[in-house]
């Protein structure tokens, strides 16, 4: 029997289109506009103006508190403006806008394709240089991967969990970069663990990639104190706390964070962005998107700087199919969807999903008929249901009782409802006022 | 490109499962118990299918369009459920106007009045029998004779009001005349209404909706355990006045009402720990009816007494939190 984690979970058609598919350099654009908010936490704040020259891995934002990062250049070429534009949320924040002219890198950075894998830095050292890198978690969260690393006073990291599990239907970005950059990967690991000061590394990996799982295992003979472990397939396991239950059997108790169990984790993909930064000197400013659906031409897996809008990433992967109803910034479950071709590419996007148009409307809404589908698939043991219908109503204290906060939103209560429920729209709602009250109470 | 976007939540993919798939799906799993009621009474079980079928649908039908004003939902196949079910729990022989009228208890009073698919707190097809069980009680229990009984019987009384007037009498069981062998009520050769009459059809349906998902172990599992144990704990003190408690398990709609009737999500607890307190509590219930109290069966109103305890159970009995407490 394959491990998995223990409450709910769905299993939703996995239409991985682009897994075969090399991860491609796309071209460099000929503008980008590189958000400063990119993470969780405080937005960087801009130490560029306009009409400045920048080049290639330049701090172009500077991290401006503990849970903040550093925003780098990902071209060279001309400052035109620090302004608003939308990103995939939708709402305008601020940014800088490049015109890129050339490929101009900064000093230090290392180019060559080597494998560098004699670790020379002890692991405050790490620390501080994934800091300065501005690295965040890459499978969409976003977290400052630098917090993660430090525990808290009186805690103590045991374990860390790489997060190769790629839950998420038609992304393969994780998967592709497992495929390409093993080596790369597995030396990003021993620089997490030394920096964390753990032996011990566990790579969760789903049964639906047996290449990545093979390759890696191989790998692991190599490199001391790792392993892999094969994961049944099963929506969302990618979520924190479903990867550790699945992993080590433990329990992240209600409003803790994975360290409460001695656990931290992190993606394959920060993984590698930290031995770039490490052993290549090289800043996150570029990462691997996956471009996918089921109308497009050509699913592809770009390597694509940040900052670089939409439209460039989907035009090289044969433009955007006619009866294209809506576009995802991220995967079908948790993705976001974006109004505007204009958006650009974060450290956070994992991939773009073109929905066709007869996919992409809800189905109309019908009565409730209590089957408890979405109680039995809610990986929190939560009831979706009945959180939802205290949303409606808006008794709070009764949903913040009916732990409404523990919601990872991961959309499993929506996808399963046969009638078609709003029942994470309504969840959230009730968790953005519930976390509110919580907030006002500790005034 | 100029066509807008849809920009909504997400998730941004669905299941392909609909309310209207989950009712077919009891639909068909009742099929097969549908087809020997045919078999066992002819023409006269078509007769009373067909007429609570086409009532039901056509007050949900009324009811919503003229009365509630609503977009009217026939279409989402629950109130053919509740056709079926009736037409399943009445004696085949029952005149044309009291189905109607148990349709209008079902329907009207049962589902309509609480607002509908969903939002019933009792088994629609159930209020509409008990009501007609109360109101006709004659006709609900005058039990035409099925195909394998002699031309000149015209009527026969089920197993458990035989074994009920055993009870009454202080006739020991060995002495019973009437009751049929455990195998032939097994398959189906006794007497009852429709839907009731053979276990192992109804169980047959039961296994298929337990494997399409559309119900849970729980609840029936519960039931018929809690049948057997308390009856079988009679039974072992006492043979002579109590029957075999496996003739409890297989007569009287126990598998009807345990597997189609107790099941129905919109009457039951949302957990499964809550549906084992559930089904336990019909399992009480539905036994001291049978040994103490006036009717012979009593699995219909178990299930609705049990029903009405359902709010309550789903606020107390919850799902296993993940992350403790």
């Amino acid at each position: 029997m394959l491990k998995t984690f223990k409450i709910g979970g769905v299993h939703p058609p996995e239409n991985k289109l682009s897994k075969d598919k090399k991860i491609e350099v796309l071209p460099l654009p000929k503008t980008v506009f590189i958000p400063v908010a990119q993470h969780i936490g405080a937005p960087a704040t801009p130490v560029v103006k306009k009409g400045d020259e920048v080049k290639v891995g330049q701090v172009i934002a500077q991290s401006s508190s503990f849970v903040s990062t550093n925003i780098h250049s990902s071209v060279s070429g001309k400052v035109t403006k620090v302004d608003f534009s939308a990103d995939s949320s939708g709402y305008p924040k601020q940014g800088i806008f490049i015109a890129v002219d050339g490929d101009e890198w900064i000093e230090g950075i290392d180019r060559s394709e080597d494998l560098v894998k004699e670790i020379s830095v002890d692991g405050p050292e790490i620390v501080k240089k994934i800091q300065e890198a501005g690295i965040v978690g890459l499978g969409g969260a976003t977290f400052p991967t630098h917090v993660k690393l430090v525990p808290p006073k009186g805690m103590k990291a045991e374990v860390l969990l790489i997060n190769g599990v790629e839950c998420e239907p038609y992304l393969t970005s994780d998967h592709r970069l497992m495929l390409e950059k093993a080596d790369e990967i597995m030396v990003g690991i021993q620089l997490l663990m030394k920096a964390m000061g753990v032996d011990k590394a566990v790579i969760g990996i789903e049964n639906n990639k047996p290449d990545a799982i093979k390759l890696l295992n191989e790998k692991c003979s190599a490199y001391k104190g790792v392993s892999v472990q094969p994961l049944k397939v099963q929506y969302p396991q990618g979520g924190e706390k479903q990867l550790i239950n699945a992993v080590t059997g433990k329990e992240v108790p209600s409003g803790a964070l994975p360290i409460a169990v001695g656990a931290v984790v992190s993606n394959v993909g920060t993984a590698f962005a930290v031995y770039e930064a490490i052993q290549k000197n090289k800043p996150l400013f570029e990462r691997v998107v996956t471009v996918t659906g089921k109308g497009l031409e050509k699913p592809s897996n770009f390597l694509v700087r940040v900052g670089t809008a939409t439209s460039e990433l989907i035009e090289a992967a044969g433009g955007v199919p006619e009866n294209t109803g809506k576009i995802i910034s991220g995967g079908p479950m948790m993705g976001r969807a974006i109004a505007s071709l204009d958006v650009p590419v974060t450290k956070g996007t994992s991939g773009l999903l073109l929905i066709q148009e007869e996919e992409s409307k809800r189905e109309e809404i019908q009565a409730c008929i209590r089957c408890s589908r979405c109680t039995s698939v809610c990986p929190m043991g939560l009831e979706p249901y009945l959180l939802m219908t205290l949303g409606e109503k808006q008794i709070f204290d009764r949903a913040e009782n009916e732990r409404i906060m523990d919601c990872i939103e991961c959309g499993s209560c929506s996808y399963t409802c046969p009638s078609s429920r709003p029942l994470l729209d309504y969840i959230r709602f009730g968790k953005g006022k519930v976390g509110a009250m919580i907030r006002s109470r500790k005034k | 490109m100029s066509k807008l976007l849809t920009v909504s939540p997400s998730p941004h993919v669905h299941s392909s499962e609909s309310t209207q798939k989950i009712m077919l799906r009891v639909v068909y799993a009742m099929i097969p118990a549908m087809l020997w009621g045919i078999y066992m009474f002819g023409l006269d079980a078509v007769r009373v299918g067909l007429i609570s079928i086409l009532s039901c649908l056509a007050i949900e039908f009324l009811i919503q369009k003229y009365i509630m004003k609503v977009k009217p939902s026939i279409t989402d196949g629950s109130a053919l459920i509740t056709g079926v079910l009736l037409a399943f729990n009445v004696p085949v022989s029952l005149p044309w106007w009291i189905i109607i009228i148990g349709a209008i208890a079902a329907m009207g009073v049962g589902k309509l009045s609480f607002g509908g698919l969903g939002s019933n707190v009792f088994n629609p097809a159930l209020v509409g029998r008990v009501f007609l069980l109360i109101s006709f009680p004659v006709q609900m229990t005058s039990w035409p004779a099925t195909r394998m009984m002699s031309v000149d019987s015209v009527s026969a009384a089920t197993p458990l009001a035989v074994i009920k007037e055993g009870i009454k009498n202080g006739i020991p069981v060995s002495q019973l005349q009437g009751l049929p062998d455990l195998s032939d009520m097994a398959i189906g050769f006794n007497n009852g209404s429709m839907g009731e009459i053979s276990a192992i059809l109804l169980i047959i349906g039961g296994l298929y909706m337990l494997w399409k998902k559309v119900i849970t172990w729980q609840t029936p599992v519960s039931i018929i355990l809690t049948v057997l144990v308390v009856s079988g704990i009679f039974w072992l003190i006492n043979p002579e006045m109590y029957v075999n408690p496996v003739y409890h398990v297989i007569t009287g709609g126990l598998m009807l009402g345990a597997i189609f009737m107790a099941t129905d999500m919109v009457t039951s607890p949302m957990t499964g720990k809550g549906q084992l307190i559930y089904g336990v509590g019909i399992g009480l219930i539905t036994i001291s009816i049978r040994m103490f109290g006036a009717y012979p069966e009593g699995i219909s109103f178990a299930i609705l007494i049990m029903n009405a305890f359902v709010p309550l159970i789903n606020m107390y009995v919850k799902p296993k939190r993940f992350g403790g407490q």
